[in-house]
């Protein structure tokens, strides 16, 4: 139903993504998880068409989302992160004006804005204007608006974001329910909301793919990476095998270099283990001479902790404070 | 088609539900009025209205702008026009709805200034001819007011920036025969085309030409195509 082929986004020199390729069968919930500023929104806003890929392209139901984009778009219903409403306009009047600019009919809306209405238990605000109901109920209307149409795919961008835990609960189970209709793609930086709710989950990180996973696998799967940089002047046809015999190493990948009169090498480690001071004594021992031992990048497990791993306490019921 | 009605039929809703449009017309109506009465004070003033559709040609460089400043300008400020364009809503159909609202917008304020005319017919016996040229060289003026007030719009995400480069553009357009008073020959008459105020002057005195009613319907066409440019462009950006 979803098909990311590739895309990289760059914003002036920066990459926000790079390389995203994933797929979403029908009926799947997709997890985006990611800590703030993974490139998250960044990829909802290309699937949507709402801004085109530097490179690379998505298919939306076999539409192209850069060269067949209207019909593409036909098949998205879409709730941007900052859930944009026009705020002068009646809870029914607005859900009327997104279904007409989505081709549908007079008809058709009555009954369907009624049915979104009640199914995102907004019956009681229909009149109201937009600019006075709550983040909470705002966060509904959005999420009307996005499936009025019956979308095939929906894509959320982090739509329990700034709510109260009470509709934080509600919401997720909407969500849920949905699902069992739309393809959809989730987009949040909750570990635990994305384990609830996703069939498959998606880890991204400065925009790569770091993991793919089943949710229930998330916690304890961690087969992650870590890696080292390290810079030796000497014998290559001598570091290499003196490196390898160390223990904990995954492999050894040798960086050309241009230029310098030592030899560059990136190291894969087992998880959790820091094997930098092993390393520095092994090219001591030796007598080479070392130029650079750095960490590269976020492991896995960095970045799991940047994540929000643990929810807000719901707020005691009110009357038992002191 | 039915996008650009739902758009159009959205915007003029908009319009005529929220105070400011009414604010901005009565600001306009009473400027308009005050003119009116010192024109028609005058002694041996003549009965027609070409004091008042010189003066309300003057104040459309201040009033267009204000009435579009919001219509594109607001939704990128809220972020709504990311829901907009990634319905299947083409950018054309999004300026061009907006626009024929204001389009309506400006023509009911401007349809309020008939109580002026009544009043003139009313004390007096004008012509009609310069009456009826007068109003199509407003309303010509308006549209084209109105189109370069949306490309001001679109450029920007706050509505007084885009206000101000509208009025500016407007008023280059206005004042720019000035200019050629100082030169002569092809590039004074270049400058002179150009320019909205000749124009203005003939429809006001009665002269309906057909070059001047193309020179604005382009100046529409132009700037509308300019705006649908410019948020195609934001995408990119």
């Amino acid at each position: 139903m979803i098909d990311a082929i590739d895309i990289t986004k760059y914003y002036g020199d920066f990459p926000a993504i790079t390389g995203l390729n994933f797929s979403v069968e029908q009926g799947e919930i997709l997890g985006f998880l990611g800590p703030n500023g993974a490139g998250k929104s960044t990829a909802m806003k290309i699937l949507t068409g709402f801004i085109p890929p530097s490179s690379g392209t998505a298919k939306i139901a076999g539409y192209d989302i850069v060269e067949q984009s209207l019909l593409a778009r036909r098949h998205i219903g879409y709730l941007p992160e900052t859930v944009p409403l026009y705020e002068d306009m009646g809870v029914s009047d607005y859900l009327s004006f997104m279904g007409q600019i989505r081709g549908m009919s007079s008809s058709q809306l009555k009954k369907r804005i009624d049915e979104v209405v009640e199914l995102c238990r907004l019956e009681e605000y229909r009149n109201t204007i937009i600019g006075k109901l709550s983040k909470g109920y705002r966060q509904r209307v959005g999420i009307s608006q996005a499936i009025l149409h019956e979308p095939d795919v929906l894509v959320l961008d982090e739509p329990t974001i700034g709510i109260d835990p009470i509709q934080v609960v509600e919401t997720r189970q909407l969500i849920k329910n949905l699902g069992e209709e739309h393809t959809l793609i989730l987009s949040s930086h909750i570990l635990p909301e994305v384990s609830m709710i996703c069939d498959r989950v998606i880890i991204i990180h400065e925009g790569q793919i770091v993991a793919v996973d089943d949710p229930s696998n998330l916690g304890t799967n961690l087969s992650g990476i870590e890696r080292v940089e390290i810079e030796v002047k000497g014998p290559n046809r001598e570091i290499l095998p003196a490196l390898e015999e160390l223990d904990g190493i995954q492999s050894i990948e040798r960086i050309p270099v241009t230029g310098g009169a030592y030899h560059r090498y990136h190291i894969t480690v087992d998880i959790g283990r820091d094997l930098r001071h092993d390393l520095a004594k092994v090219v001591v021992a030796n007598g080479w001479e070392l130029f650079k031992l750095q960490s590269l990048g976020m492991s896995l497990e960095e970045i799991f902790l940047r994540l929000t791993i643990e929810e807000e306490e719901l707020p005691s019921p009110p009357g038992e404070a002191s | 088609m039915t996008n650009l009605i739902a758009i159009t039929r959205k915007e003029a809703k908009a319009y005529f539900s929220t105070p400011s449009a009414y604010i901005v017309g009565a600001m306009f109506l009473v400027i308009i009025g005050v003119f009116f009465v010192f024109d028609v004070s005058k002694p041996f003033a003549e009965a027609g209205v070409r004091g008042l559709s010189d003066w309300a040609s003057f104040f459309i460089v201040f009033l267009a702008p204000l009435i579009t400043m919001k219509l594109l300008a607001e939704e990128q400020k809220l972020g709504t026009l990311e829901l907009l364009l990634t319905a299947p809503v083409r950018e054309w159909e999004v300026v061009l709805g907006k626009y024929l609202a204001s389009f309506l917008m400006l023509l009911a304020i401007q349809s309020v200034t008939f109580y002026y005319v009544f009043i003139v017919y009313f004390f007096g016996n004008p012509d009609t001819g310069p009456v009826i040229s007068a109003y199509l060289g407003l309303v010509l003026h308006g549209a084209a007011a109105l189109a370069i007030g949306m490309l001001g719009s679109s450029l920007s995400g706050n509505q007084i920036v885009s206000a101000v480069v509208a009025t500016a553009i407007l008023l280059i357009f206005t004042f720019i025969n000035r200019v050629s008073s100082l030169m002569d020959g092809a590039p004074a008459e270049f400058i002179n085309a150009l320019s909205f105020n000749p124009k203005l002057l003939d429809f006001s005195r009665g002269v309906i030409d057909l070059f001047h009613v193309v020179y604005f319907l382009s100046i529409v066409a132009i700037f509308l195509f300019l705006s649908i440019r410019s948020l195609e462009t934001r995408r990119w950006r």
